[in-house]
């Protein structure tokens, strides 16, 4: 069961690397496509999706998590949990020092989480609020004293979550306008070079990482082609060795992996857990009543989507909770393609022909088709629907202005149900003018309290049964129509080895990759 | 007229294409009853490989060929409309700026240039890209781009016939300006404005399947231009999925220009003469 993984009674593990050293070969170069550039590489600053992948080379954070989302040692070389669920105490690893050759510290830790990030990284700082002190009693110890229990906080310790941050430069200036910002220093296991904007970035080799032996490869260029279709080209001439999820098209992914010496995973997504569903606005129009939107559920035919819209890849939802998220239940009501069902909710409620919306994502091909095989679906079973156009700007404006009646998207997971998922359904997060969380205006105040105690139980055993509750009432209610877990499969060249090992994937990949000649 | 047209070949091949298109699109609900958006098969079938699929499937299983007769109503519809809308607003603002001359011709001519300057198509996309992507507002932008050559057009051609003397006798005989204008000028306009108009139907076409394979078609019409902008990405694995819809659009708009250079020779017997020789 998922939730034994997550045992908060004293644990420690040992800085072991499990993997053998032996048969690694050490050398060589990657090449990695970045998609879109990063607007910067200041990973405290800025956590979009192409920073964390660039950035995550160069700093590091005091957990890594294996794909089954079990911490593993990175800054940290061991840590315990208190049994009150309260104090997490790390022991840091030894001779670590910064890229411009100043020795890392407790205090280094201490400052990131209390002072800078506590500044800078808004989804930190939720879970911050739980953190009473965060102390550091030696160079190598660093505690973090919580107010109540908080089960999810484990995770809080990840790259993208709670990377680390050198004091001495950052102590006493102005963060965001900081001249270091543009020659990152990290402790991680490659040094930035350049950046040559609109091209390429290079990062080479940490020769003083702290761990004998890696990082393996001398040097990665992370490589910005802005085209989808050239950066495949790109990637079938030899001119980069990795593909990461959703740098090219669903359609080219069979056949860039039919090619000779390409391998594929859809792993390294497990901590993010992107769950795509269709916001139904609860508010107004034919969406406010829960038999139109079982109807919904059950007019489409979801496995045909994810097989074809998504190429087979990912996996048809059940509910809100994606099932390499801790907690996840199958326990629930599964909506199957039932178009029968689906005409006798519309006439139990009295549907009248009401014509409704549908926003898709405007991310490209796939989400537009996404919509087009939902619109076909609902019009089988005689639901009035419409394609709405717009670009990402009117998207943001339309769900932010709750001006919708179906709107795709997607919302990542961290982990816990408490950092990623009751966001989107508890009353206190509908924020007109935001586009995130809880959009569809759900409002259900006996289940904001079952996400609020089930956030601070302190076993991981009564989390796990008060998660099933919840899940269990809330998809019978639909408040959003699920619609399925994302993955993105990353696409590489087989002699590059070790490149997807942990729940980030190529994020922090190039840690333990090398390069078989 | 209709004999020297008649016997030009090219302009009766343009004839019988064009109505075959249009016959297509009018009975396209009648033999693709269930609508060109169906998912139907499994998908990226290639042509004739499975029966009733004579042109395929594409990336979400629909028959290609429902596509293609529900997108020539799209494009015809979308042609002929903007096309009118262009002449509504070309034809009087052209014929007053010839027939008045002076400060109107001024104005007038100052606000087409104002629009001539603008390339078409990136005004084309501006437009639809403010007003959100529907059928309407295509044809409207399509329009809005497309009428100022029919104002040149048609002021020049007024400027030239109003100083012929049957207009003169016209004014003598105590006519008044409009009553000249709409009676007496105008008509003898028509011809170059049809001939203009049949061209400008093509370019519509083109123009639509340019705006809906960026993306800026009306999300809930099939069109030409979507299905090629559909199959963009996939132009390597499947061919048949722009192919056909391409080969569509080169005959609507091959029809249409051989339509109106028929009509040119026709209208202009002297001119075509010279040309042949």
């Amino acid at each position: 069961m998922k939730y034994l993984k997550l045992k908060a009674t004293t644990f420690l593990i040992a800085a072991t690397l499990a993997s053998p050293l032996a048969a690694q070969e050490a050398g060589g170069r990657l090449d990695i496509v970045v998609q879109p550039e990063p607007p910067g590489l200041m990973l405290g600053l800025v956590q979009n999706g192409p920073t964390q992948m660039v950035a995550g080379d160069i700093y590091e954070s005091l957990l890594r998590y294996d794909s089954d989302l079990n911490p593993m040692p990175s800054l940290a070389k061991s840590w315990e949990i208190s049994d009150d669920g309260l104090t997490y105490t790390f022991k840091l690893q030894e001779g670590v020092i910064w890229h411009d050759g100043k020795p890392f510290s407790a205090d280094d830790v201490v400052f990131s989480a209390d002072v800078f990030l506590r500044e800078t990284h808004a989804r930190l700082r939720a879970s911050l609020a739980y953190v009473e002190s965060i102390t550091a009693p030696d160079p190598l110890t660093v505690v973090f004293k919580l107010k109540e229990p908080f089960g999810p906080f484990i995770n809080a310790f990840e790259n993208g979550t709670m990377p680390i941050v050198p004091k001495h430069i950052y102590e006493g200036t102005d963060f965001a306008n900081n001249p270091a910002n543009a020659t990152p220093i990290g402790t991680g296991p490659f040094k930035f070079d350049e950046w040559v904007k609109g091209s390429h970035i290079h990062l080479v080799k940490n020769e003083d990482y702290y761990i004998d032996g890696l990082p393996h490869l001398d040097e990665v260029f992370y490589r910005v082609i802005p085209d989808a279709a050239a950066r495949a080209v790109a990637f079938e001439t030899g001119d980069v060795d990795v593909l990461p999820g959703g740098s090219v098209e669903n359609w080219d992914v069979p056949r860039l992996a039919e090619m000779d010496g390409v391998c594929i995973t859809e792993k390294g997504w497990e901590f993010v857990a992107p769950l795509a569903w269709m916001w139904l606005n609860n508010r107004e129009g034919p969406t406010a009543n829960v038999k139109f939107r079982q109807a919904v559920m059950y007019a489409m035919d979801r496995e045909f989507m994810q097989q074809v819209v998504w190429n087979g890849f990912g996996k048809v939802a059940t509910g809100p909770i994606a099932s390499s998220t801790n907690f996840y239940s199958d326990d629930v009501t599964i909506y199957d393609h039932n178009p029968e069902k689906a005409k006798e909710l519309l006439a139990e409620m009295g549907y009248d022909g009401e014509p409704i919306r549908i926003l898709p994502l405007p991310y490209g091909e796939t989400w537009q088709r996404w919509a087009e095989a939902v619109r076909q679906n609902l019009s089988e079973v005689g639901i009035n629907a419409e394609i709405d156009s717009a670009d990402v700007a009117g998207w943001n404006e339309k769900t932010s202005q709750w001006d919708y009646d179906l709107a795709f998207t997607y919302l990542y997971q961290y982990g816990d149900p408490a950092l990623g998922v009751s966001r989107n359904y508890t009353a206190d997060r509908i924020k007109k003018g935001s586009p995130w969380n809880n959009v569809e205006g759900y409002n259900n105040p006996e289940l904001d309290k079952k996400w609020a105690a089930a956030a601070t139980m302190v076993t991981p055993e009564e989390r796990n049964s008060a998660y099933a509750d919840i899940q269990k009432e809330i998809v019978d209610d639909v408040p959003v129509a699920w619609m399925q877990e994302l993955t993105f499969p990353t696409i590489y060249r087989c002699n590059v080895k070790d490149l997807v090992t942990t729940a980030i994937g190529v994020n922090d990949g190039p840690r333990n990759a090398w390069i078989e000649k | 007229m209709w004999k020297r047209f008649r016997s030009n070949m090219g302009a009766m091949v343009g004839v019988a294409l064009l109505i075959a298109v249009i016959v297509i699109a009018v009975i396209a609900p009648m033999l693709f009853p269930h609508g060109p958006w169906q998912m139907v098969q499994r998908p990226f079938l290639p042509p004739m490989s499975v029966d009733g699929l004579p042109l395929g499937t594409d990336t979400l299983g629909r028959n290609v060929a429902a596509q293609l007769a529900y997108g020539a109503r799209v494009s015809l519809l979308v042609g002929l409309v903007s096309t009118l809308v262009a002449l509504l607003i070309g034809v009087p603002l052209g014929a007053l700026a010839g027939f008045y001359g002076g400060y109107v011709d001024e104005g007038a001519m100052r606000f087409t240039e104002f629009f001539q300057t603008i390339p078409n198509f990136a005004l084309a996309i501006v437009l639809v890209a403010i007003f959100e992507p529907n059928l309407t507002s295509i044809t409207v932008a399509i329009a809005i781009v497309s009428w100022p050559p029919v104002a040149r057009l048609v002021r020049a051609e007024v400027m030239s016939i109003r100083t012929r003397e049957f207009v003169d006798a016209a004014r003598l005989a105590g006519l008044s300006k409009p009553h000249i204008l709409i009676r007496q000028v105008l008509p003898n306009t028509v011809s170059p404005i049809i001939v203009m108009a049949s061209l400008m139907v093509a370019t519509a076409i083109l123009l639509e399947s340019s705006l809906s394979f960026l993306g800026l078609g009306d999300p809930n019409s099939m069109s030409w231009g979507y299905m090629i902008g559909a199959a963009r990405t996939v132009i390597r694995t499947s061919w048949w999925l722009s192919f056909f819809p391409g080969i569509a659009i080169v005959i609507t708009v091959l029809a249409l220009n051989l339509i109106g250079e028929g009509l040119n020779d026709a209208f202009n017997p002297h001119l075509s003469r010279k040309g042949k020789a």
